[in-house]
């Protein structure tokens, strides 16, 4: 540390040679940030998957329905704790592109099921009092500035090709910090009542949500639950929430190879501009680094001295950049609606501060040996 | 006149220098060359799946064919009609007949769940019945192995994008809709377009399958002619027995891809700019130490009487010429490595999968370059500006 002086002299002397690399170094790892925030969008559902919950949806499609007594039959499976269900509404709020879902769903079991949802009790007793009552996530709440008491109402292409008006009885807060705020819940009686006249669909609901009692028993239970719909009319398919997830970001695209050739793509280029940064800096001081090797300065501390050099360089850069996508990101979603779990992870600020580590090694480790390897004579005649 | 020649002179001469100094600079050079060069990479190869997405999408349909969907829907997944109104449709004016009758085909449009091949997870693959005119409503649609399914039979022929990201859908292989095993008889193509992600059977068997009665989802229709539509539109818009939103196909198309294309393009741009932020000054970092190393040479020219304005003209010069060499490298390797490849992604709007090609097209490296260009030229910029108003005397003092 006591040669921290020294190194800081070495960076500031051209300032402005400095600045423009630190600002690249920035710039990259901005983008870094920015681009794990989208990944995180797009493949964060992972994560957020309940280890001991598992899907079950119709064998042929996502869009073909399950009946309701399906209910009673997986309840009595050896394993399975709770069974709930969700049903696509796919409602249109003035217009196409005020996309979030709304979901059918049986308030008590539901919520239950899904402790990351977080309802005051008040409201939760006045949805279980208002049979038209939904509950909305706060994000949505706070895009369309609706509030507790608000009718509002949403235009349903599928069920009964009309509007239909909910009143919002609560509005609901995430558990965790990628928990999807986004959707709107309402009254499955209320909605299966009214679907009655379309003589359609009656009685058959989208999908089941199933809590395993022993999570590491989840494989079975989806084996159970297959075998027990065999050959009916509607087969069933069950896998782990996060398998469900995974499965889903899958069909988007390899998102993860997307953002890893981007951002290679990026830390590439950047290496080379700060790799030949520092080794300009270092054949401009050949003569300065003799003396000090001529003064007693060993090999070790030569290589110290030009890898700190470099390090502190992308390290302060990687620092402020991230900094920066973390300012840019955590004002969510850019898109508005299209990627509600848009954020930047904590784990993956770690990681790019480990990477501007890694790249200041990278780009000063040439350098470094060239001042490393000096031979003093030589060098001195060079002053 | 001379003047002018004289001063083109001074530019070519100074650039002359500083082209002929950049072996002994060849490490910074290269930083910037291949910097710039990897903006334009990230750029064009971003945007030319958004290119691609939208030309899969945009190539099926030709101005004189159109599609009907309930209104109020976006898709075909939401849309819906019974028997009566798909007859209606069909026998509407302008719908073009042959000796079979009207060129009107109702269709049911689902999804199936298939392991796609390069993850072997599920997707929705759109599973789409229709009728005997499905082939004749629709541009270019031609056999390229087996045959045509056989109406009423439990066949499939598949597009052959699916047959090539969805694990199965070979002829000789099989969809399995529950408890069935239907056999792919045939592959077709569709001229790139979005038909090409289909799996295609006959529209009553599918019905039967999925438990959709005598239902349909839309009706394609071939018209007379392009000027056609308005007459069919019009008739149709007006009978009180239907209600119903009459689109040109390629228009019902396009608008399924704006999102998506809207998306990618945004996010494209947003990280190509950020690069090209980067790119700037790694640039302006080359030509600053360009300038620097030629102090005393720039400062003799002026010496001798050359005019700043030629200084600053010649270095922007070399800069431009390296950020457009940057730019062509970028481009090419973007040509190279993203042109023609082969993916297959979620459209939202009908919740099943696209299959398409990237497309790296001109406007794209036409873009690239561009670029490149205004990175060369804000990068030098200043140090340009500096070279030139070097004072001449302190320069060259340091000789």
């Amino acid at each position: 540390m006591k040669f921290f002086h020294l190194i800081w002299g070495n960076l500031t002397r051209k300032k402005l040679r400095t600045s423009l690399t630190l600002l690249s170094v920035l710039v990259a790892f901005v983008l870094f940030g920015f681009l794990c925030a989208i990944k995180q969008a797009l493949v964060g559902g992972v994560e957020l998957a309940g280890a001991d919950r598992l899907i079950v949806r119709h064998k042929v499609s996502l869009i073909q329905l399950l009946p309701e007594s399906y209910k009673g039959r997986m309840e009595r499976i050896a394993g399975v704790a709770a069974v709930t269900h969700q049903t696509w509404f796919g409602g249109i709020y003035q217009d196409p592109k005020n996309f979030f879902m709304q979901n059918p769903v049986e308030p008590e079991p539901f919520m239950k099921m899904f402790p990351e949802f977080i309802l005051p009790p008040d409201q939760m007793q006045a949805w279980l009092a208002t049979r038209t009552g939904a509950i909305v996530g706060r994000k949505t709440a706070e895009r369309f500035h609706w509030k507790v008491g608000d009718k509002v109402p949403i235009m349903s292409p599928i069920w009964m090709r009309k509007t239909w008006e909910f009143d919002i009885v609560g509005i609901f807060d995430g558990a965790k910090k990628g928990t999807d705020t986004t959707s709107l819940f309402f009254r499955y009686d209320y909605f299966d009542e009214t679907r009655k006249a379309q003589n359609w669909g009656t009685g058959q609901v989208g999908w089941y949500t199933i809590r395993a009692k022993d999570p590491a028993q989840a494989a079975v239970v989806a084996k159970l639950v297959d075998q027990e719909f065999e050959n009916s009319p509607a087969e069933t398919k069950t896998e782990p929430e996060g398998a469900f997830a995974q499965g889903f970001a899958n069909q988007i695209g390899n998102i993860a190879l997307i953002v890893a050739g981007i951002l290679g793509a990026v830390f590439f280029t950047i290496l080379l501009v700060t790799g030949s940064t520092m080794s300009q800096a270092v054949r401009e001081r050949i003569g300065e680094l003799g003396v000090l090797k001529a003064i007693g300065f060993t090999n070790g501390q030569m290589l110290a001295l030009v890898l700190a050099e470099s390090c502190l360089l992308t390290v302060l850069g990687g620092v402020l950049g991230l900094g920066l996508a973390l300012a840019m990101t955590s004002r969510g979603d850019p898109t508005g609606g299209m990627l509600p779990m848009f954020y930047l992870p904590a784990r993956d600020v770690l990681l790019g501060l480990g990477i501007s580590v890694v790249l200041g090694l990278i780009t000063g480790i040439f350098p470094a040996q060239q001042a490393m390897r000096l031979r003093v004579a030589e060098a001195l005649r060079r002053m | 006149m001379t003047s002018l020649l004289h001063w083109f002179a001074q530019i070519g001469s100074i650039a002359k220098f500083g082209l002929l100094s950049i072996p002994q600079r060849r490490g910074a050079v290269a930083a910037t060359v291949i910097g710039i060069a990897g903006v334009v990479l990230v750029l064009v190869g971003v945007l030319s799946i958004a290119a691609g997405f939208r030309r899969a999408m945009t190539a099926s349909g030709s101005p004189d064919a159109a599609i009907v969907l309930r209104s109020g829907s976006d898709s075909e997944m939401v849309s819906g009609f019974g028997r009566n109104e798909t007859r209606l449709i069909a026998d509407a004016p302008g719908v073009a007949r042959n000796a079979q009758g009207p060129l009107a085909s109702a269709e049911l449009f689902v999804i199936v769940n298939l392991p796609k091949r390069s993850t072997g997870t599920d997707a929705n693959v759109p599973l789409r019945g229709v009728e005997s005119a499905a082939v004749a409503v629709r541009d270019n649609l031609k056999l390229t192995a087996g045959r045509m399914f056989a109406w009423g039979k439990n066949e499939v022929i598949v597009g052959d994008g699916a047959a090539r990201e969805f694990g199965g859908l070979e002829v000789g292989g099989s969809v399995k809709v529950g408890s069935a095993s239907w056999p792919v008889v045939g592959v077709f193509t569709a001229n790139g377009g979005v038909a090409e992600s289909e799996i295609w059977t006959d529209a009553k068997v599918l019905q039967d399958a999925y438990h959709r009665g005598d239902s349909f989802q839309s009706v394609y229709a071939r018209l007379n002619s392009a000027g056609a539509f308005q007459e069919f539109k019009d008739a149709l818009t007006s009978n009180p027995q239907l209600n119903v939103k009459v689109l040109r196909q390629s228009d019902h198309y396009a608008d399924q891809s704006v999102a998506l294309t809207t998306l990618i393009n945004t996010l494209g741009v947003l990280i190509a700019s950020l690069m090209a932020v980067g790119a700037v000054f790694g640039a302006l970092n080359t030509m600053y130490s360009a300038v620097a190393a030629r102090t005393r040479e720039i400062a003799t020219l002026r010496a001798l009487g050359f005019g700043s304005g030629a200084v600053v003209v010649a270095v922007m010069l070399e800069s431009l010429l390296l950020a457009l060499a940057g730019g062509a490298v970028g481009g090419l390797v973007a040509y190279l490595a993203f042109n023609n490849f082969h993916a297959a992604t979620m459209n939202w709007q009908s919740f099943s999968q696209v299959a398409f090609a990237f497309a790296v097209t001109p406007a794209l490296l036409v873009m690239g370059v561009v670029l490149a260009a205004a990175i060369g030229l804000i990068g030098g910029l200043l140090p340009a500006i500096r070279a030139a108003r070097l004072p001449i005397a302190a320069a060259l003092r340091e000789l």
